[in-house]
């Protein structure tokens, strides 16, 4: 299974182009959300106010140079391992969910559009890559539900209380356990259940690619964007207002290990 | 003057949550961050200010007390021990402070809640706070007024 290319074995009953004009589809829904989503929330219009803002307030002028050097730092250290949610299980669960979907994303154009069809090679690296992607989004994200949302940990709501804030991570999660559920029951030959779920694996993608407007979707771009300009603000001496960090830490004893927020 | 959070900011950690000492922080329903659910019963204590590890927490001052754009903002360096308070006046006149969090020896008066008792449903749903009534000193229950003592009609 974990080698095994679904679509391929998809593509020998519907045409390929179909398959690729749905992924088409699903990317023209998330440019088509985010903009709505943009004039709507006018989240952009606000970043860019505040950016201007920072700017006034700025006590020293970045170089071009050290503002590159500082957003690489940014992407490296602070994107790429979710650095704003500490050291913790959050943190962890949300690497898992968010390496995992990439993989599970970027696996599924290169075998839609590259090993899907007549003709085409067979690739057993890639649907590998499909499989531990999905596994991981699923590990992520059922972990981050189940027990990890603050609803659960700090107000004490219990697990299946639903919110719309819920759509984007239940959509992504329907879409992963959906298509594993696809692609085992298409490689062991139930064509029931192999139906089942590619119905429930199509209509999971629709949900959460046509629900970007309404979803948390877009803080894969702005939650970046907004790391970006907190660090470039800490470097300008504009802080949004906060005191610089403090220089003098002996004096004042060893520190403190914070407790989780979990105590009800 | 309230608290009120930077929906950027905010990554719904609930920290704000459990150390509001009045509960008034919560997590919104819709969005999944933090939310003051009664600005005016906001004291202005800085606990979730300080303890928002993204800063995304500031105090609102009201239009008429500060219309020119005034700014107190803190951060707090745990594992410095220290906690730095820039206040921006309405004048643009800036003042920075830096003081330890507390001079007593760590883990001494500080109560190790996560090992204390769980509260039921009951006790979370209740008008009294942590460690009331028994906090406060008093025996038995929270005085209370009778609602039939009220005066009738709209009063203050």
């Amino acid at each position: 299974m974990m080698s095994i290319n679904p679509y391929a074995m998809l593509a020998e009953t519907i045409t390929p182009l179909v398959i690729q004009g749905f992924v088409l589809v699903m990317l023209g829904l998330i440019v088509l959300g985010t903009i709505l989503q943009m004039i709507h929330h006018k989240n952009v219009t606000y970043f860019f106010n505040n950016a201007k803002k920072a700017k006034l307030a700025a006590e020293r002028e970045i170089g071009a140079g050290e503002k590159t050097a500082i957003i690489l730092k940014t992407v490296v250290r602070d994107i790429a391992t979710t650095a704003e949610l500490g050291a913790g299980k959050r943190r962890v669960a949300h690497v898992l969910g968010m390496y995992g979907t990439i993989l599970f994303w970027i696996a599924s154009i290169v075998l839609v559009f590259g090993y899907t069809g007549q003709g085409r090679s067979v690739s057993t690296v890639w649907p590998m890559i499909w499989h531990v992607g999905a596994i991981m989004t699923c590990v992520g994200g059922y972990w981050f539900w189940l027990f990890l949302r603050v609803d659960v940990l700090a107000e004490a709501h219990p697990w299946y209380r639903i919110i719309k804030a819920d759509l984007f991570v239940l959509a992504l999660l329907a879409c992963a356990t959906t298509g594993l559920a696809w692609s085992y029951f298409q490689s062991s030959g139930s064509a029931t259940f192999s139906y089942l779920f590619l119905v429930l694996f199509v209509t999971s993608n629709i949900v959460l690619f046509g629900g970007v407007y309404w979803s948390k979707f877009a803080h894969m771009i702005y939650k970046p964007g907004a790391a970006i300009q907190k660090n470039l603000a800490e470097a300008d001496g504009s802080r949004d207002n906060l005191p610089p960090l403090a220089d003098a830490p002996k004096q004042f004893g060893l520190g403190i290990k914070r407790e989780q927020p979990k105590h009800y | 003057m309230s608290t009120f959070v930077y929906m950027t900011r905010c990554d719904g950690c609930g920290h704000c949550v459990d150390i509001c000492p009045s509960d008034i922080m919560h997590i919104d329903e819709n969005i999944r961050r933090a939310v003051n659910i009664e600005p005016n019963f906001c004291w202005e204590c800085y606990s979730c200010v300080k303890a928002c590890p993204n800063h995304a927490i500031d105090v609102r001052g009201y239009a008429d007390f500060a219309p020119m754009g005034h700014s107190v903002r803190v951060r707090r360096e745990e594992e410095k021990g220290t906690i730095s308070w820039k206040i921006k006046f309405r004048n643009g006149t800036t003042k920075d402070f830096v003081s330890p969090i507390t001079t007593k020896p760590w883990g001494k008066f500080i109560p190790k809640l996560a090992e204390g008792e769980k509260p039921n449903q009951g006790e979370i749903n209740s008008q009294t706070l942590y460690t009331e009534p028994k906090g406060l000193n008093i025996d038995g229950e929270l005085p209370s007024v009778p609602k039939d003592s009220f005066k009738k009609g709209v009063y203050y």
